[in-house]
């Protein structure tokens, strides 16, 4: 079939902000999937609100709306644009839900608009388990005990029947949200209540836990034409109990024999058949160890993130594809894209091995639960190609950046297996790690298959890597062992460290024997055909594949694996950097190691290697680059800290770094000399020392005086930052949190309770051009990346304005910058005070870029190449601000991160990111809320609990939220402060006072907003803890900091009116930013 | 290396100079060396299957995925009793398989059936050797063998023409049943065709590749089924004429170099591939419906598109990639040919619905004699 030729307008689709179990992947496959549109002559239409992503970019589309998912929005926007057709498939399961909300609300139907690449009906039978489980019976296809339940009742009677383990799964949630595999009938109680809770149409699938099982996926495709493909197979070492997204997964699959394969093939080609998708979707299986029994676990009738990983796996564009097949086309009409000369209508052959090892957030939420389950708690992950399994493996590890360059983690070191056991058999997220270090200790694989029922085909494998260990340990370096140490996928360093040699030696040794990784080509089809795709990875093989051009070239360093502080904006960057390298005439390198995101798409970069950002993985592609052509040197500005901190390293290597200089890098990110250059230039920051013992901290917090911030010095991005207020929670801090020694030691500040600004810059090292200022909602505390900011600044006078833009333009030309610099400030009593300069982009580019419309990336790239502000048409001076008003609001993935404390503070907690832009800044606030899914109530109760510190400021808040119509509840302190200052007020109890109490409160459903501000010393053991994750759990917005109410109550004026009684008083008339 | 253990090396040569080192991982042979063909195979699982194909007889088979033996070798999986493959060439052979069906290691089985091995080949190396310069002669020798001595054998061996007499059975071979009683013609049989038939209560009778028609016609068929098998279609004349003959008496279909001898049969010519196609992901489309079926192949020679034009045969599938012939049938008799392996095994199982069509064929054309008659 042709394409549909009634189809020229298409609406897309975006997934929103980035959240656990919906990440940049959607980015990577909405973006590949317009490019394809545009290609085919369509007029594409965007909606999304996340600014952060490229597929919101002006030049991709032909109009981009950056407004909330909501059917509100979207059907204005519908209206307006009135598209042929609507593709619904590559925006997650937000817009899957949003496609389905629009058809049942006849808006499709009313406006003529097909539904693209997968109907309605499709859609409902595929997600609806009651409905799936019926088609699956209809199949024939193997079904799991298990009911559908809609209230307690009918699930406890299926477990009297059934008993447990069972495993409850809410219906139309995210990542699993609400489920859990219950062992006990306390925990069959809880998450049955909770799933119900989760589920917005209130329903649970309740079935028999086949939890041991492997799990096994695959990635199918359909046309219209009925022909289907298996793009991809994909077997999970974690077997069935784990999330997929929070398993470690190979591709291909590796314990399945043809009989397995094909077996589980087919049942996914009938499924995807009765489902008449058109498109791409994916099937998860549980297949049993001991027989051919399996069981279809479910089916995503999209794109998701399985299908960018094995898109990433096999080189088969998967999103570009399923969108062609959406106008029409067939499998069979399609040019594979990779070899330009087969037809995308057959299935990829792998020759090498593919790994993806989850990313997960616990080195931020240490108090978090680890635990692994039915939940996904991974915020990204990354992948590592290899001719072997064990260098994919190890190469995926050393990924990862959590400190290690090797399957090992220094914590556990020869700490006794026995005491970790319970850790083995009910898997967290260090589960890989200390199967390894067991396998050390000589535990045996049939003991360590007994507890994680991990196929013994994986321990093999990694009790190889022990073995080479050993071997390392005990032997001669032979020639020979080197060799095979390095495509086990060993580094340098490790082997240097088992041999008791440094680093130099080994490397020599290698040198000197010629043993180099060669690079092989992602084909699709293991080499049977000719093809040119610039898509590599590393392997200590024989031939190289590299085909070499002797233009002039620049690598771009990627910033690596998705996690909070650290999330798609610099892959946005990145990719701006490429393709500004492009238009300049360069060829543009990319090396990265992250399978979800738009840089790491083979068409976006002259050359991509996927390899590890780890020194000698990247020194290893310089010198095959530094073969052909001239390199002229390697940009480190747009990966975040992962690039930056590579800078040095690479630098002593002789490797050119190209923008700011890596002296003048040291000097904005080391302490000492970066206090000398704000001296110099006669610059303030909050006063602060360093401290190594409990008596130094309590001497400098008396100089200093309460509160300060105090961190440690050897983490970076926030972690483990706190406020503290007194000199008991000082000590305790240093004692407990930190491991305080001489080597690191712990930075105080005095903390300043004053505006936080944060500002990027372009310098080409003479002129300064500084595109725009965010003005952050809360105060100064609330770490950057969790605040609600707003361009342009709102209450920031002229002369403040003007100390900013003249101290941005000293430190961009002090730092002698080429390229961007963020700089963050917190204003007090008309002073600015420099918190934190970054010397490369930051979070805010893309919004920034966005909003200004100056391509701050791609301006930064070619001020690196060599041009300057005024060549590249700019000047030295702060970018006239817009008429728009844009607030960027942070989102939190706190329901899937369990135990993790909800209140904001100088620790980042946001894994996304939304915009809402109008002409006044409370509807634009209030549209950012709305797109980031916070459900603003315009009457109800707000339960207040408020430390003594905040209680005087609340007054003339709470006072507005009365005028708007709300009423109050509060605990008895604040309940009594409120009477005393003439509000009417509901009392409830504390926790300990008893039922009901405030978290019934909340559970009931009685509180629709929670006010709660952080006291002393919040433990996870406090009510206040509670309360915070009780309104996670049952979707009540929670407010910790009364700066977010301020700009909440004035969102909601903007759109309600306030309600009076006759003869009322009149509260003095409000306002947020006095 | 590990456990003790030396591996012996050994050498994989190319007749067209290449070599590789490697070690012995299978038959253990000091002195001898092993000569075939060397091809390829795409498939990333299945080697139980592909190894036993008596198909790939006198080949060293390279297998481009890299890691091989992970689930060991069960009892089921054979299409023959014995592997004929003259080496396998593999990146690396898993120790320690993990299936439950495993009963033995590849390593294991190797060295029973007194075959060949070689791992820690740049296997992706020698595809590309291969798809540019062409299938070639090639030789697993011990590590001692010269560069001279490798390549004078190389020169002075030829490939042989004996294939299909060397996997055909010598005597018939009778499998009882309750349905229609189908003559398998064994070029090389694989034991998934046996397999499909049987599950449709085929009777089935298999004769050896050079029956004669009058043999034929003694055990009063349904229908007809050239297998698959190595080799050159060329090489089995005797087959060619029988097959002219008995067309004409009885529904007829031929898979993979049963295609292709169908075709010479019927005046249509063949020709050697320069790597022919061996894997299982093999898009095939069916030129009537116009849908894409992925299909299971094995084969180094292919029907010359346009010798059909002299005959009474007409084009039903092409391969999707390079439009080679894929499958024919005759437009008067009831007899067609497929290219690829319908009966799968290792790959796909879309297109196992050929035997359904062939032995409806077969009802049809029974119906319509009954009413000649
Ligand atoms: N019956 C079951 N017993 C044990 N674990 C299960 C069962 N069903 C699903 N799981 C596990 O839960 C995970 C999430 O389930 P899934 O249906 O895929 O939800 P999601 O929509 O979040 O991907 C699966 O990846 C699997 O590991
Ligand atoms: N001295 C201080 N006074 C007030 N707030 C501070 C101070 N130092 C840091 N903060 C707060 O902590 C947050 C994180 O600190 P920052 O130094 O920017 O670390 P990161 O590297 O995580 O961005 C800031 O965004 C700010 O809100
Ligand atoms: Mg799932
Ligand atoms: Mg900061």
């Amino acid at each position: 079939m042709p394409k549909n030729n009634e189809i020229k307008r298409v609406l897309v689709i975006g997934s929103g902000p980035i959240v656990i179990g919906q990440a940049a992947e959607f980015d990577y496959a909405g973006t590949q999937a317009i490019r394809a549109l545009k290609d085919e002559g369509l007029e594409v239409v965007l909606v999304n609100s996340n600014p952060a992503t490229i597929m919101t970019d002006q030049e991709m589309c032909d109009r981009v709306y950056m407004e909330p998912l909501t059917v509100d929005f979207l059907e204005k926007i519908l209206y307006r644009e009135r598209p042929d057709g609507i593709l619904p498939t590559l925006g997650g399961q937000t817009a899957l839900n949003l496609a389905v909300e629009l058809a049942e609300k006849g808006i499709l139907k009313k406006l003529g608009i097909k539904l693209l690449g997968t109907n309605l009906e499709t859609i409902k039978r595929a997600e609806d388990r009651a409905l799936f489980k019926e088609l699956l019976s209809e199949l024939g296809e193997p079904v799991i005990d298990s009911i559908i339940a809609h209230t307690w009742e009918e699930a406890q009677q299926f477990c009297q029947k059934i008993g447990l383990p069972l495993i409850i799964r809410p219906a139309f949630t995210l990542g699993g949200t609400g489920g859990g595999i219950a062992s006990t009938a306390e925990e069959f109680h809880t998450i049955v209540h909770s799933g119900l809770k989760a589920s917005p149409i209130s329903q649970c699938l309740i079935e028999k836990s086949i939890a041991g099982f492997k799990e096994i996926e695959y990635e199918i495709m359909r046309d219209a034409k009925d022909n289907c493909i298996v793009i991809c197979n994909m077997e999970n070492i974690d077997p069935v109990g784990v999330h997929t997204g929070d398993s470690i997964v190979v591709a291909p699959s590796q314990t399945l024999s043809d009989r397995e394969y094909q077996m589980l093939r087919d049942s996914s080609l009938k499924i995807i058949r009765a489902l008449k998708i058109e498109g791409g979707c994916n099937v998860q299986f549980a297949l049993d160890p001991s027989s051919f029994q399996y069981y279809v676990i479910e089916v995503n009738p999209r794109v998701s993130r399985s299908s960018a990983l094995a898109s990433k796996a096999t080189g088969y564009p998967i999103a570009k594809i399923a969108s062609l097949i959406a106008i029409g086309y067939g499998l069979d009409e399609i040019k594979n894209p990779v070899t330009k000369k087969t037809y995308a209508c057959f299935e990829p052959a792998l020759d090498y091995i593919v790994t993806k090892i989850p990313r997960w957030p616990f080195d931020k939420f240490n108090q978090g639960n680890r635990r692994l389950g039915t939940q996904m708690k991974a915020t990204g992950e990354v992948m590592g190609l290899g001719r072997t399994l064990e260098e994919s493996l190890m190469k995926a590890a050393r990924s990862l950046e959590i400190g290690t360059y090797h399957l090992e983690l220094k914590d556990y070191k020869n700490v006794p297996y026995r005491s970790f056991l319970e850790r083995l058999k009910k898997p967290d997220d260090e589960r890989l790690f200390l199967v390894m270090e067991a396998f050390r200790q000589g535990m045996s694989i049939n003991d360590m298959h007994e507890l994680t029922k991990i196929d013994r085909f994986f321990l093999q494998k990694l009790n190889n890597i022990i073995k080479v260990e050993n071997t390392l340990k005990e032997a001669t370096l032979t020639t020979e062992l080197l060799k095979k140490s390095k495509s086990m996928g060993f580094t340098d360093r490790k082997i240097a460290e088992l041999t008791n040699r440094t680093e130099e030696e080994v490397f020599l040794h290698r040198s000197a024997e010629n043993i180099f990784p060669v690079y092989k080509m992602v084909d699709t089809c293991a080499a049977e055909f000719l093809s040119e795709t610039p898509y590599y990875y590393s392997s200590y093989e024989e031939e190289n594949e590299i085909i070499q051009t002797n233009r002039e070239k620049v690598i771009v360093l990627g910033s690596g694996p998705i996690r909070i502080g650290q999330g798609i904006e610099f892959d946005y960057a990145t990719v701006h950097a490429i393709q500004a390298l492009k238009e300049a005439g360069y060829e543009a390198i990319i090396i990265n190691n992250n399978p979800e995101t738009v840089s790491t798409d083979f068409n976006i970069s002259d050359r991509l290697y996927f390899e590890p950002l780890n020194v000698e993985d990247v020194m290893h592609v310089i010198r095959e680059e530094e073969k052909f052509g001239k390199l002229k040197g390697v940009i480190v500005q747009f990966g975040g800290q992962t690039a930056i901190n590579l800078a040095k390293p690479l630098s002593q290597k002789g490797v050119t770094i190209l923008g700011t200089k890596l002296e003048d890098i040291d000097r904005a990110e080391d302490r000492k000399r970066f206090e000398e250059l704000l001296e110099s230039l006669n610059i303030k920051r909050p006063e602060g020392r360093t401290v190594t013992s409990g008596e130094e901290a309590l001497a400098a917090s008396k100089c200093l005086g309460f509160p300060v911030i105090v961190r440690p010095s050897y983490v970076l991005g926030g972690r483990a930052m706190k406020v503290v207020h007194d000199e008991e929670t000082l000590l305790t801090y240093m004692i407990e949190a930190v491991k305080v020694n001489p080597e690191y030691p712990v930075l105080i500040d005095r903390y300043i309770l004053g505006k936080e600004v944060e500002v990027d810059a372009l310098c080409d090292g003479e002129n300064v051009f500084i595109p725009g200022i965010m003005e952050h909602i809360e105060k100064a505390g609330v770490h950057s990346g969790d605040s609600i900011a707003v361009y342009p600044p709102q209450n920031i006078n002229i002369e403040t304005q003007n100390a900013l833009i003249k101290t941005t333009m000293a430190l961009a030309k002090g730092l002698n910058t080429k390229g961007l610099i963020n700089i963050q400030y917190v204003l007090l009593e008309n002073q600015v005070y420099v918190l934190e300069v970054n010397p490369r982009a930051s979070r805010t580019v893309p919004f920034l870029s966005k909003v200004t419309k100056i391509p701050m990336a791609k301006i930064a790239t070619k001020l690196m190449l060599g041009k300057n502000l005024i060549e590249l048409g700019l000047y030295h001076g702060y970018h006239p601000e817009e008429d728009l008003i844009s607030v960027k609001v942070p989102v939190f993935s706190f329901a899937k991160l369990v135990d993790v404390d909800t209140a904001l503070g100088p620790e980042m907690k946001s894994t996304g990111e939304v915009i809402g832009s109008e002409i006044t800044f409370a509807k634009a606030l209030y549209k950012g809320l709305l797109a980031a899914g916070i459900k603003l109530p315009s009457a109800g109760t707000i339960l207040v609990t408020i430390s003594d510190k905040h209680k005087t400021e609340m007054i003339p808040l709470l006072k507005s939220f009365r005028r708007l119509g709300f009423k109050f509840m509060a605990t008895e302190g604040t309940a009594s402060f409120m009477r005393d200052h003439g509000l009417m007020v509901e009392n409830v109890n504390k926790i300990h006072q008893g039922t009901p109490h405030i978290l019934d409160a909340i559970k009931e459903g009685k509180a629709n907003i929670v006010i709660n501000t952080l006291s002393n010393g919040d433990s996870v053991a406090s009510d206040g803890f509670k309360m915070r994750r009780a309104a996670v759990e049952n979707g009540v917005v929670c407010l910790t900091s009364l700066d977010t109410a301020h700009a909440l109550v004035s969102a909601l004026e903007s759109i309600s009116f306030g309600i009076y009684n006759l003869g009322e008083e009149i509260d003095e008339t409000y306002s947020a930013h006095s | 290396m590990e456990r003790g253990r030396k591996m012996k090396k050994c050498k994989l040569w190319l007749a067209d100079g290449t070599q590789f080192t490697g070690e012995s991982f299978g038959h253990d042979f000091s002195k001898s060396h092993s000569f075939g063909e060397v091809v390829f195979n795409t498939s990333m699982v299945g080697y139980q299957e592909i190894m036993s194909d008596p198909s790939y007889y006198g080949q060293i088979l390279t297998m481009t995925y890299p890691l091989q033996g992970n689930y060991g070798i069960s009892r089921e999986d054979f299409e023959s009793l014995k592997p004929v493959i003259r080496g396998l060439v593999v990146k690396e052979y898993c120790e320690y398989p993990s299936n439950f069906r495993s009963r033995t290691t590849l390593s294991e089985f190797l060295k029973e059936f007194k075959i060949p091995a070689i791992s820690g080949i740049d296997t992706r190396k020698l595809t590309r050797i291969l798809r540019n310069k062409g299938n070639m002669k090639g030789l697993i020798s011990h590590e001692a063998m010269t560069e001279a001595e490798a390549m004078d054998q190389l020169l002075n061996t030829d490939l042989p023409h004996d294939h299909v007499k060397q996997v055909s059975i010598k005597t018939p071979f009778h499998y009882q049943n309750s349905g229609m009683r189908i003559v398998m013609i064994d070029f090389g049989f694989k034991a998934s065709i046996l397999r499909h038939l049987m599950e449709r209560n085929c009777e089935v009778i298999v004769l050896p590749y050079n029956a004669t028609p009058a043999d034929i016609r003694k055990y009063h068929p349904d229908g007809i089924l050239l297998s698959n098998g190595p080799g050159d279609p060329k090489d089995v004349p005797e087959a060619i004429q029988t097959v002219k003959v008995i067309q004409e008496e009885f529904p007829l279909m031929g898979i993979c170099l049963g295609h292709q001898i169908f075709s010479l049969a019927n005046g249509a010519n063949t020709y050697k591939m320069n790597f022919g196609h061996r894997g299982a992901n093999h898009p095939v489309k069916d030129l009537s419906t116009s849908k894409t079926y992925l299909t299971s192949q094995n084969h180094g020679y292919a029907v010359d598109m346009d010798s059909l034009s002299r005959t009474h045969l007409a084009v039903t599938q092409i391969n999707l990639n390079d439009s080679t012939i894929e499958g024919v049938k005759h437009q008067h008799l009831p007899c067609f040919s497929v290219q690829y392996h319908p009966e799968a095994a290792a790959g796909p199982n879309d297109t196992s619905f050929l035997f359904d069509e062939f032995l409806s064929l077969i009802k049809t054309k029974k119906y319509e004699r009954g009413l000649h008659a």
